[in-house]
């Protein structure tokens, strides 16, 4: 089989079987809140895939306001607090 | 089992066999690296190892830029936090290690070159757009439309632009355990900022700290 030749030699030496896509998919869908339910039957990997790339970007954007959050805090705490809060948090 | 996988945790056999419980998925021995990958962004001593290098790291930007605007405030934080984010990862996956070269790659460009050149005789050379591989449980692989989505999704993951289908899933699920433990440490941190700017006025003696109200 022509395919599967070709498949060994593109993987660089580790075989990438129909299972361990089947495995990654799975376990990708296990992450995402909104598929963690359903039944992974159902589940077509493009709508896993695309669940993937909303999550990941919602959660991009989530960083980015937290991010101008804490720099708006940072400006107005000095840093004697910020010793204070890292002292805490090493606890 | 436990020898493989490098664990900052002193015992990372009791952590592990607690997230397994916790875990519904039952996972084997192959899988079973990439799942103590996983759940090791959930466990309570990486996010305080993240938060401690996030403190450095802000300190450090606040530092440069006392009075700077907003948006570029922002914007420094966010590059702090994602470089604390792949030092934490101890540059194990791919957009860890894009991350924290990406600030090299500026200045030497021949570095991204030979890094590209290497990836191509890697993966054998064909990168045609044909699908490599049917798999008929997923059902859509040969879809060109499975292949856009999966083109975008290495776009948003760091450093996975040109990688193949099986890199690109097991990065991304990685990448994503990863940004939701960031996500918690900076809520965490701007709590606990918030909350000691509300109960302290101005300059406040460092010597007796307020406990942080929302924590406990």
């Amino acid at each position: 089989m022509s395919s599967r030749r070709s498949r060994s030699r593109q993987s660089g030496g580790s075989r990438i079987t129909d299972d361990q896509i089947y495995d990654l998919v799975s376990k990708l869908q296990q992450l995402l809140p909104e598929l963690r339910n359903s039944h992974s039957d159902k589940v077509s990997a493009a709508k896993v895939l695309q669940e993937t790339c909303n999550y990941i970007r919602s959660l991009h954007r989530e960083v980015d306001d937290l991010s101008e959050r804490l720099s708006e805090l940072l400006a107005t705490t000095d840093s004697a607090q910020a010793a204070i809060i890292r002292s805490l948090l090493l606890r | 089992m436990a020898s493989t996988v490098t664990n900052p945790l002193p015992n990372p056999n009791s952590d592990r066999s607690r997230r397994k419980k916790k875990k519904s998925t039952i996972q084997d021995n192959q899988t079973n690296q990439n799942h103590s990958h996983i759940t090791r962004w959930k466990s309570e001593a990486q996010h305080q190892i993240y938060s401690s290098k996030l403190l450095q790291a802000l300190n450090q930007v606040s530092l440069d830029a006392p009075s700077s605007s907003a948006r570029r405030g922002g914007r420094a934080v966010r590059e702090a936090a994602d470089r604390a984010l792949a030092v934490a990862a101890k540059g194990r996956t791919r957009w860890s290690r894009a991350i924290l070269t990406s600030r090299l790659k500026l200045k030497f460009r021949k570095q991204k070159r030979q890094r590209g050149s290497i990836v191509a005789s890697v993966t054998g050379g064909s990168r045609s757009k044909k699908p490599r591989f049917s798999v008929s449980k997923l059902k859509a692989k040969s879809l060109p439309a499975v292949q856009r989505k999966v083109k975008v999704l290495g776009r948003l993951v760091p450093g996975c632009r040109k990688q193949p289908l099986p890199i690109i899933l097991e990065e991304a699920t990685d990448y994503i355990a990863a940004l939701e433990m960031q996500v918690r440490a900076m809520a965490t941190l701007a709590e606990l900022l918030s909350g000691s700017g509300a109960t302290s006025s101005g300059s406040a003696p460092p010597s007796l700290p307020p406990p942080p109200p929302t924590r406990q």
